[in-house]
């Protein structure tokens, strides 16, 4: 019992520590975390929109949740390379799951995220979407899946980028390609047949589609549904074995 | 009663120092094979006990392997062979502020070191104005810890982790900051604790602290255990190494 109840208390306070410490020291706070996406937001929009002239519905809306979205990943998946790097005087001298550091990053990254749905439902109104309670439900459902995937890859990147530091400049790098290659700021029907492919050997690319219909068509998207639940237990099962085989070394190497 | 048990522990480390990724890549099964192979002894084949009431100081040369030692028993590493047993809860005293986050105050790094050391939440908030009264920080404990002195973060670290309520208390060298008054506020805890049979396993080169508070010492050389036992006969070894 006491462990269960100590888990929590873990989890809890040091995703409120990531929370609290990102704008302790900014005046603006919250609304940095929507300048970034709300930014590259206006880029795209500028240059399909208003320079290539691309024939998308709603092309404001689509852009906004796949970026919230994509933000929540690349900013779990980018810090987690260097996160027990940076909490090496820790890791050091006590004995504590050290996968909580990573598990609280990706949370504090989704609170930020889940903080900036309500800005996509000022969106959804002033485009005169109606939010059914179905989209609501869903939320818990979508926010899970998306968290597990984001976690697993996260720990995965975090544990081998202590043995082999390299990796933070090549995921940063791929991130950049992957971002590309996920409809984000494309919507899937653009995709030729030939490169359909990608789609489904590319996990963010279910997460993308998800959201995207949840907010564009309040539906939930079947296939893609089952395909991240697919890459979520196998990159699950990935992390943890690799994790379980590595941390008695983290003390060392760090 | 057994707290700590070491049976024939060896503990080798390994060092990772690839010639970069190229190198790694073109020489891939030499480089495997150099980096399993270049691996130093930090402990060579150490085997004690420790029990109830010992209070227990570890002394040697710099690089001799004391903090690989406590490192063990804290449980962070694991040996290359060899068995160790630990029984009951370990608070590490940490170095000057490590588990701390400067950007917090000193009371949000009660609440996260508290719990990171091993307490759940409801336990610190019983324990928090015992804390903060023993760090004497004052008004301070609402200021974020970037602005305290390193005499500061110490008082608050080692507030914590005798608050901790541990069996085994492990201490490297961290005594030495801090004023005069709390270093002995300090060792007066620590003899509380050991009137009160807890175990402490304490590093350091203060060889007058170690007098005034241990009941026992390891001499460790050159990654040997070389002594086990009284504290002048240790000390005596090792100042004459």
């Amino acid at each position: 019992m006491r462990n269960i109840e100590y888990y929590k208390d873990l989890i809890i306070e040091l995703t409120k520590k990531d929370i609290k410490v990102r704008y302790k020291n900014s005046y603006l706070g919250y609304l940095w975390s929507l300048a970034n996406p709300l930014c590259l937001a206006l880029i795209f929009y500028f240059i399909f929109k208003i320079i290539t002239k691309v024939q998308m519905e709603n092309y404001t809306l689509f852009l906004i949740s796949g970026l919230f979205v994509w933000q929540w990943i690349s900013n779990s998946v980018l810090a987690s390379a260097n996160i027990f790097l940076s909490n090496a005087s820790l890791i050091k001298k006590v004995k504590f799951p050290r996968n909580f550091l990573v598990l609280s990053l990706v949370l504090s990254e989704g609170f930020n995220f889940l903080v900036s749905i309500p800005v996509i439902f000022l969106f959804m109104l002033y485009y005169k979407y109606s939010i059914s309670l179905k989209v609501i439900l869903l939320l818990p459902l979508l926010l899970f899946l998306t968290g597990i995937l984001i976690y697993s890859l996260s720990l995965i990147i975090g544990t081998l980028n202590v043995f082999f530091r390299d990796l933070e400049r090549i995921v940063s790098l791929l991130l950049t390609f992957i971002f590309y290659l996920t409809p984000i700021i494309y919507s899937e029907g653009y995709i030729p047949e030939k490169y359909k492919f990608i789609l489904y050997i590319n996990p963010f690319a279910s997460v993308a589609m998800l959201w995207h219909d949840l907010f564009l068509k309040a539906i939930l998207n079947f296939k893609a549904l089952c395909f991240l639940i697919f890459y979520d237990i196998l990159f699950y099962i990935i992390a943890t074995v690799i994790y379980k085989k590595l941390q008695d070394k983290f003390a060392e190497l760090v | 009663m057994v707290r700590i048990e070491f049976k024939n522990v060896t503990k080798y480390y390994t060092l990772l120092n690839t010639g970069g990724i190229k190198n790694f890549l073109f020489n891939l099964f030499s480089e495997i094979k150099r980096i399993k192979n270049s691996r130093f002894l930090a402990l060579d084949n150490i085997s004690f006990s420790i029990f109830d009431k010992d209070v227990v100081g570890i002394i040697g040369k710099n690089g001799a392997g004391k903090s690989t030692l406590l490192s063990l028993i804290a449980g962070v590493i694991k040996p290359s062979s060899g068995k160790i047993k630990v029984y009951g809860r370990i608070a590490p005293l940490l170095e000057l502020g490590a588990g701390f986050h400067p950007d917090l105050t000193g009371y949000e790094n009660i609440i996260l070191n508290g719990i990171l050391l091993g307490m759940t939440k409801k336990e610190i908030m019983k324990k928090i104005d015992s804390i903060i009264e023993f760090s004497e920080l004052g008004d301070f404990i609402f200021q974020p810890i970037r602005i305290y002195s390193s005499g500061m973060l110490s008082r608050l670290g080692f507030s914590i982790a005798v608050h901790v309520n541990p069996d085994i208390l492990l201490i490297d060298e961290v005594l030495s900051v801090g004023d005069m008054k709390f270093q002995e506020k300090c060792i007066n805890k620590i003899l509380e604790f050991k009137k009160i049979g807890k175990t402490i396993v304490f590093v350091s080169h203060d060889i007058g602290t170690v007098k005034k508070l241990c009941n026992r010492v390891l001499v460790i050389h050159n990654h040997k255990l070389i002594y086990d036992g009284k504290v002048e006969k240790g000390v005596e070894i090792y100042e004459n190494l």
